[in-house]
């Protein structure tokens, strides 16, 4: 699994109620509420975001609530993936269990910049800044975790595992 | 080495002799928590699965808060989502309008959460019931969704901080103070991934209000969760209120902390927590010339029976400043009623204040006190980020119950000893 795109830039502790506003949580519908993603912050986010884009993001991304609501807008809008120096721990549990990449590397994190091209490689964990030629090698998910994302979410990977008992 | 409060809880759910921090588990859940935000996605989720039982009735709560009375025709559609769900799996702790209060003041008020017990809640400040000795922490809703079909839910097992309390909390002060104090210190990431343990001889001098309180916003320094011994106040708490019977668990002696932390709670001074994250505090009386707009006191934070006392003394026969709309919302239906039976919805309409039934509305800006660009408001709540409480442009400050009241009278910033 890989993704390439164009990078978005966002600052330390990115809160999910700017990811998708609360007040825009009167519906479950993924597709609705992806029309307001990033908008407290980027009202230009939706408008130029192309499928398999690539966030990139400073400390504690996705901090605040536990609206599972701000991975799903992430990914419905095409994201292809999100690189932070670190995630709040529900998002991250959230992107897992809904299956939109993530990745912790502090120094893609730090250097590569907003419009650079770039291309992750979700297997190996190797994200290349195509704009620069830097390579970045980020931490791999432990075996558990990547088994709940190459089954395509937690429910996926119980329904599996109740399957082979 | 030793386990500490948090590890040995998870280590009796998952049927282990021991855990240590980083180990992945399988743990069998007490009770799994959603609200009407939350739980329709889990409800998509459970469908899509496949799944047709929940694991046990009595162990699901789903508590309708976030936008009821319903805010408008989509909210609605969402209640009537969770209103069906529970109806049809007979959720046995199903909390609708007449019968809800905010989940987090809810929960513990009517025993449905306790000591010992291993809880998920699809909803950040599920933390809170670490008061009570329980582990507890808040997830999205496809791993509701998981535990209320299976019971279970897997963990990484955290590392803990340990803060050591000492002292007594000054008359002006309250857990509200505390928690602001050390997410100050120890920022928004200061304890992500961890647990944070609250123990020492302080400890005792802590309200049941004042540790839901405190324990309710260890999210906001990035915790897994928050947690308390369980003590006589804890005891005095459960007995009588628990369905199930408590269970309590210590912290070895020589169990193993990442950090310690020394608070001493004598010191502690009413703090405000300035735009745009919980971690920015200052001493409120630095900032008493800071113009509000709006008072809100209530919330998951700060909606419980201790909060509308110390309200109630500082707004009895006064007046809310001109310009200023002050909204207070007692957190379940039993505080609401009580506030009336004592009085004190009477003197907070004297004062000029607008009283609601229990909702979250205003501070995740879902309604009942949206601002508008430029506007400023004061708030018992628990987030102050952009946008939080309205317009990207208005700002939201965080602080006690008693500097709110006071400063409802003032309009400004206003230390409570000052009025």
């Amino acid at each position: 699994m890989n993704t390439q795109g164009k990078v978005f830039k966002y600052p330390d502790n990115v809160d999910t109620d700017v990811i998708i506003p609360a007040r825009y949580l009167n519906t479950p519908d993924a597709k609705e509420l992806a029309l307001h993603c990033m908008e407290d912050i980027d009202t230009e986010f939706v408008e130029k975001v192309q499928r398999g884009d690539v966030m990139v993001a400073g400390w504690n991304f996705g901090c605040g609530s536990s609206r599972e609501h701000a991975p799903l807008v992430i990914k419905t809008c095409g994201t292809g993936c999100v690189i932070a120096k670190s995630f709040a721990r529900i998002f991250y549990r959230n992107a897992i269990n809904i299956g939109l990449p993530i990745l912790e590397c502090e120094e893609a994190a730090e250097e590569i910049n907003a419009n650079d091209e770039v291309k992750v490689d979700f297997d190996t964990g190797v994200i290349t800044d195509i704009t620069t030629g830097k390579i970045y090698k980020a931490q791999p998910f432990p075996a558990f975790i990547q088994n709940i994302i190459t089954s395509g979410g937690l429910l996926n990977s119980l329904k599996e595992g109740a399957k082979n008992d | 080495m030793g386990m500490t409060m948090t590890q040995k809880i998870l280590a009796a759910h998952a049927g282990l002799t021991k855990v240590e921090a980083g180990q992945l588990i399988n743990a069998k859940l007490d009770l799994v928590l959603g609200n009407d935000i939350t739980t329709p996605v889990a409800v998509n989720e459970f469908k899509k699965a496949g799944f047709e039982n929940v694991f046990d009735k009595d162990r699901i709560a789903i508590v309708l808060d976030h936008f009821v009375p319903n805010k408008d025709i989509k909210a609605a559609e969402q209640s009537k989502t969770c209103r069906e769900f529970a109806c049809a799996h007979c959720v046995s702790h199903f909390y609708d309008v007449g019968k809800m209060g905010i989940e987090h003041a809810l929960l513990p008020e009517q025993g449905v959460v306790t000591a010992g017990d291993c809880i998920i809640g699809a909803d950040s400040h599920t933390c809170t019931y670490g008061a009570l000795g329980a582990f507890s922490t808040g997830v999205g809703s496809t791993d509701m969704a998981a535990g209320m079909a299976t019971g279970m839910a897997w963990f990484k097992v955290p590392s803990a901080i340990k803060f050591h309390l000492t002292g007594k909390l000054p008359a002006n002060c309250s857990g509200k103070d505390v928690i602001l104090t050390i997410i100050g210190k120890i920022g928004v990431d200061g304890a992500l991934y961890k647990s944070m343990e609250f123990v020492g001889e302080g400890v005792k001098t802590l309200s049941m209000d004042d540790r839901l309180c405190i324990c309710n916003m260890a999210i906001e320094a990035g915790a897994k969760n928050g947690i308390f011994p369980v003590d006589e106040v804890t005891m005095a708490y459960v007995t009588g209120r628990s369905e199930r019977q408590p269970v309590v668990y210590e912290a070895d002696d020589d169990a193993e902390y990442e950090q310690a932390i020394d608070i001493n709670l004598s010191e502690i001074v009413p703090v405000v927590a300035c735009p745009h994250l919980p971690e920015n505090t200052h001493p409120a009386k630095e900032l008493h010339d800071i113009k509000i707009d709006q008072v809100v006191i209530g919330s998951c934070t700060n909606g419980r029976m201790e909060d509308m006392e110390a309200t109630y003394h500082i707004l009895k026969g006064k007046k809310i400043a001109d310009g200023i709309r002050c909204i207070i919302i007692p957190g379940t239906m039993q505080i609401y009623k009580d506030c009336i039976e004592k009085g004190y919805i009477t003197a907070f309409i004297d004062a000029g204040a607008v009283v609601s039934t229990p909702t979250c509305g205003p501070c995740l800006g879902g309604y009942m006190g949206i601002l508008a660009a430029g506007e400023r408001c004061l708030a018992t709540t628990n987030r102050n980020f952009v946008g939080r409480m309205g317009h990207v442009d208005s700002e939201v400050y965080l602080a006690s119950p008693h500097t709110a009241a006071a400063s409802a009278l003032t309009g400004y910033i206003t230390e409570y000893k000052e009025v």
